[in-house]
């Protein structure tokens, strides 16, 4: 059986229809690349699947439960938990602090959880940076402690959205090692990420996507050479890459 | 700290062997805003969620209390609990009302005032409950009428009433609920991300807050045997309770008692020279130009700001 299964789910903002009947599957133990041009409606699906909107029309179900119009909280709490593409640290809280926010979906008492958010902290090896407060940090740590603080929840399913935007080439290989050492500790993950060498790296398989319509699925060979993905997305890239 | 800590209660407990009347009466002032501050902080300061009518809950704790002990013959000190219930119920109305239907900054601000503007109207047209006149509390110095011939006895109560609010506000910032309150307060959507039911932490600390303050309420009736619509629920009574946590450092465990010992003395003091040349409300000019103050200089309020030189002297002298 399948950890999460979304069908026919659909999310419109006035006339445009971000998301138009996506079918996407993440199966226990995957690593599933979700990729598309700027604007496809990633981030949208995400937030739909983490209760953040609510799907005009599709389901979703989660290890066997519909979570369709549970509130992110719960859907957090059923296994479920999200990174900001627009990191959204607590900025006046410490890192640990922020973590141990995670935490205690895990174990509610203040001192278990702060031992598992220092463990957690550590681990995305943000270990020196304890004490600093979150608002202090450089881009490249606060996602790892958006990473961090989705982790501390405990998730059977972790969504990343872009953890890696933004970072130096440096930076981006030691979050490909982070969320692979992830993966392997038993976290089924679905990616959101621009960087194709990162997400070609990282999947067992992609999903396209370009306004919010499922185009190409596959493994990550195959999705790199597939005509529509070169039209609908690395076409693109190559047109703005190419000079004026 | 602890040690520091211990002291000051002691010498706050041995102090009215040698307070005249008058400084018993302005510390007495200056414990019972420190445990309304307390009480509005749950919400208000760990919480952030700006509650600007937490008179309504003062007015409900003490006209219940006192409607009781008039009619019922209740003693106050079962009155207060009750009064405290019944504005604990205000409270969740008007956080059902604020929480689940998203209302942010201003918007909840707005919807605070206008609950304690229309229960001041609601009371004032009551004529059972003393119309605009109020209820008055006959004196007959009965402790089990919550009334005494020694004015330390009220000292002693609402010092004890500050040092429980400061109590429930410590065990709160030290467990998950508080944790939970600061995650809120600094980005909603991402504590619930996390698995923070925003609605459900933010109900209940408004229904602490609000039961503490209407408890308060009893204690602002029997002390001044009297109650009016007008102070009991008027905006200036919520501003007292908001200006202190603020001044002192909203979201802190003793900036609501360190904003009351410095603004009640200043509001006592100009109410008492001012006041007498006629110029009525200088206090509030005063209370405006310390919040312009504390706003641009000490936008944390000023606990924090002290806490950080008192580490710094301690870190100095070891
Ligand atoms: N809350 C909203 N209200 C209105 N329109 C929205 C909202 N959220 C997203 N959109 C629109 O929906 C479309 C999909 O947006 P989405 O953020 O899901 O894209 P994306 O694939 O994540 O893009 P990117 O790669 O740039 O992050 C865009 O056209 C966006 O402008
Ligand atoms: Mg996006």
């Amino acid at each position: 059986m399948s950890l999460l299964t979304a069908r026919g789910l659909a999310k419109r903002f006035g006339g445009l229809h971000a998301v138009a009947g996506l079918d996407l599957t993440v199966a226990r133990g995957e690593m599933l690349g979700l990729i598309g041009p700027n604007g496809a409606g990633k981030t949208t699906v995400f937030n739909l699947l983490s209760g953040f909107l609510t799907p005009d029309a599709g389901d979703i179900v989660l290890d066997g439960r519909s979570i369709v119009g549970l509130a992110p909280h719960a859907i957090c709490r059923l296994g479920l938990a999200r990174t900001f593409q627009i990191v959204r640290p607590f900025p006046r809280m410490t890192v640990l602090e922020n973590v141990r926010v995670g935490a205690l979906a895990r174990s509610p008492r203040a001192g278990e959880a702060l031992a598992r958010a220092r463990d957690v902290v550590a681990r995305v090896g943000l270990g020196t940076r304890e004490r600093v407060p979150a608002g202090a940090l450089t881009l490249a740590d606060r996602k790892r402690l958006e990473l961090a603080r989705a982790l501390a929840t405990g998730p059977a399913l972790l969504l990343l959205d872009e953890v890696m935007a933004g970072l130096n080439p440096t930076e981006i290989e030691t979050i490909i090692q982070l969320v692979r050492a992830i993966h392997e500790s038993g976290v089924s993950i679905l990616l959101i990420e621009h960087n194709m060498r990162a997400v070609m790296a990282l999947s067992q398989r992609i999903v396209v996507l370009s306004f919010g319509e499922r185009i190409a699925e596959g493994a990550p060979a195959d999705i790199a050479n597939h005509p529509k993905v070169i039209e609908a997305y690395l076409g693109e890239e190559y047109v703005r890459a190419a000079p004026a | 700290m602890k040690w520091a800590l211990a002291g000051g209660v002691v010498a706050l407990v041995a102090l009215p062997a040698v307070l005249s009347s008058y400084a018993l009466t302005l510390f007495i002032l200056i414990f019972f805003y420190g445990f309304l501050g307390q009480a509005w902080n749950i919400v208000g300061g760990y919480a952030g969620q700006l509650s600007a009518g937490h008179a309504a809950f003062v007015g409900v704790g003490g006209y219940t209390a006192t409607m009781l002990s008039i009619e019922l013959g209740l003693t106050p000190w079962v009155g207060m609990l009750v009064g405290g219930a019944l504005a604990a119920l205000l409270g969740a109305i008007i956080g059902y009302l604020g929480f689940r239907f998203g209302l942010r900054g201003f918007y909840f601000v707005l919807l605070t005032v206008a609950f304690a503007e229309i229960c001041r109207v609601a009371v004032s047209n009551i004529d059972a409950l003393g119309g605009p006149l109020g209820l008055y509390i006959t004196f007959t110095g009965n402790p089990r009428q919550f009334q005494f011939q020694d004015g330390r006895v009220y000292y002693y109560i609402a010092l004890a009433l500050m040092l429980l609010a400061t109590l429930i506000a410590w065990a709160i910032e030290r467990r998950r609920f508080g944790v939970y309150l600061a995650a809120i307060r600094e980005d909603e959507a991402a504590a619930e991300a996390l698995g923070v039911n925003a609605f459900k932490y933010k109900m209940l600390a408004m229904v602490v807050s609000s039961f503490l303050t209407g408890v308060g309420g009893t204690f602002y009736a029997f002390y001044l045997f009297s109650l009016q619509p007008n102070t009991l629920f008027g905006i200036p009574l919520s501003v007292e309770i908001i200006i202190r946590p603020i001044v002192g450092g909203a979201g802190t465990l003793f900036g609501p008692i360190l904003g009351s010992f410095i603004l009640t003395p200043l509001a006592e003091i100009s109410r008492r020279y001012l006041g007498q040349g006629g110029l009525y409300g200088a206090h509030l000019i005063a209370y405006g130009v310390l919040l312009i103050g504390v706003v641009l200089f000490l936008p944390e309020g000023a606990y924090p700001r002290l806490r950080r030189a008192l580490a710094r002297r301690a870190g100095a002298t070891r």
